[in-house]
């Protein structure tokens, strides 16, 4: 697997794990660049199907990653995703992905470090385990 | 203590003693309607009425071993809004459930209702069902209730109940009002009448009903159901999750889905009005099509089969009651019901909740606690 460079999307809050990247970036911060970035206004916001089609889309881990209990922009919109990612743990690994392709992490808007040490973590385990297999299915 | 109470069965005729039953209840002052399953007159099927007429519930059936819908979406239309008058509501178990978790999702309300369930004989699917009857009405189904109530598993050579009813672990209805109960009764004779819940108490009481025991055998008849039902379904949980442990396989298993979505329109607890599979975020550019054929060389078509099933699945699962609707309503002959029941078991244990089990307990994606789900944070990492 020398040359596997895997894909992780990653669904971040406007307010907390947004900035932090933000923050990583403009503090020449260096962390692997298999991650795809997508501003979502809350954690909350992120609907079970958004992780589903980015699994099915050949994703090969998806990181959720928003404010800390309490910080919540919103108040409690990370408790919410935080139930709708144990659902999705829950039932992905029926089908086949495995419960470690799928993260979910509290990252503040000061934490730039901890955003890319998560990152490049995340990176290395994910190329542990190899791609999703749904890349080289015909399903969409 | 549950009042209890025993109806004479004439001449082994359950369906006239239960018509009978019905009759009283709609002839009471505060009831203005009973929404029963009657046999047509038009054609040989079963479907859900709503009778205002006491005369009019002669082809009334609830035992007929078929429920083309789940009447638990017509009862939600029919209390969605204030009815003006009390309706009594002729459901089986899985139905009553269905509209527990409905009225949870705002979706109707039960003060004008009065829930009447019947102990559940279990159905066949739709197409077996009009095959079956021919041209037999009542008469099919008392000889299905007196078959299956001796024990009798094949009432008709070469046909079986439906996966959903025989891995069913609730044929008798919990939450009903009133209860009509077969189990462990001599139903040659008579018919248990029990009051489960203080608004089924007013109306056994406006009724001129005798008081009696439950039968001791009662609860050892529905103890050993549903032993036998819950072995049948954990032996279908097991199959189904080993069909389906992989995107490959679970690919294979849902193969045949043309993505007509019959399956979502079947289902009780799917209630959006309108679900986001059919808006234009899936009427999807042609170009976008072409880039994903480029991407991957080929692609089935239709597209997003997978992604429909697995978000109802997320969507839905921990309201499902189990009805089996999904496969009665899918063209092409794929087991829904397995394979969503079986998830539906792990994500419904997963938050200590059952779908129907009680209006009490919030749906669980509705609600959080802030102090719980602390282990499935981070990324496996001390």
């Amino acid at each position: 697997m020398g040359d596997f460079e895997p894909t992780i999307i990653a669904f971040v809050c406007n307010w907390c794990t947004y900035t932090a990247a933000d923050l990583a970036g403009t503090a020449r911060l260096g962390y692997p660049p298999n991650v795809r970035l997508i501003r979502v206004m809350c954690t909350g916001m992120v609907d079970p199907k958004y992780v589903i089609k980015a699994f099915l889309e050949g994703a090969d881990a998806v990181l959720v990653s928003g404010c800390h209990p309490g910080d919540c922009h919103y108040i409690n919109g990370n408790f919410k995703a935080r139930r709708r990612i144990k659902l999705l743990k829950e039932i992905l690994p029926q089908f086949g992905f495995g419960d470690e392709r799928l993260r979910l992490t509290w990252i503040g808007a000061s934490d730039g470090i901890q955003f890319a040490e998560t990152i490049k973590d995340m990176v290395a385990q994910v190329k542990a385990l190899g791609p999703n297999e749904a890349k080289a299915m015909m399903v969409i | 203590m549950a009042k209890t109470a025993i109806i004479d069965v004439k001449d082994g005729n359950l369906l006239v003693s239960l018509q009978e039953f019905f009759r009283s209840i709609l002839n009471l002052e505060d009831i203005s309607a009973i929404l029963v399953p009657q046999h047509l007159p038009m054609k040989n099927v079963v479907m859900p009425t709503l009778v205002t007429d006491p005369e009019q519930l002669d082809g009334a059936d609830p035992l007929a071993p078929v429920f083309p819908m789940n009447a638990a979406k017509i009862v939600a239309s029919l209390t969605r809004k204030p009815m003006g008058g009390k309706v009594a509501v002729v459901l089986r178990p899985c139905e009553i459930r269905a509209f527990i978790e409905l009225l949870k999702l705002k979706q109707g309300r039960i003060e004008e209702v009065i829930l009447v369930g019947i102990d559940c004989l279990g159905t066949y699917k739709n197409v077996d069902y009009t095959q079956i009857v021919g041209e037999e009405k009542p008469e099919f189904t008392s000889r299905f209730y007196g078959h299956v109530l001796s024990g009798n598993i094949e009432v008709v050579e070469g046909f079986d109940l439906t996966p959903a009813c025989k891995a069913c672990e609730h044929p008798v209805p919990s939450n009903a009002d009133i209860l009509i109960g077969l189990f462990g009764v001599d139903t040659n004779k008579n018919l248990l009448v029990q009051a489960q819940t203080p608004k089924g108490e007013d109306l056994y009481n406006s009724l001129d009903l005798s008081r009696a025991e439950e039968p001791p055998e009662r609860a050892a008849a529905v103890e050993s159901l549903i032993s036998e039902r819950t072995a049948y379904r954990d032996k279908m949980f097991a199959e189904t999750t080993e069909a389906t442990n992989s995107l490959d396989k679970l690919t294979t298993y849902l193969a045949n889905c043309v993505n007509c979505y019959n399956c979502r329109v079947a289902c009780p607890v799917c209630y959006c009005k309108e679900c986001v599979f059919v808006t234009d975020v899936f009427n999807h550019e042609p170009v976008q099509y072409l880039r994903w054929a480029n991407r991957k060389g080929v692609i089935k078509m239709p597209t997003d089969t997978i992604f429909f099933h697995i978000t109802r699945i997320a969507h839905m699962s921990t309201a499902c009651v189990g009805c089996g609707q999904c496969t009665n309503a899918c063209p092409n002959d794929i087991p829904v019901m397995e394979l969503f029941r079986t998830v539906s078991y792990r994500t419904q244990k997963a938050f200590e909740y059952e779908a129907g089990r009680s209006i009490e307990d919030d749906p669980p994606l509705s609600v959080f606690r802030e102090d719980e789900l602390t282990d499935i944070v981070g990324i496996g990492k001390a």
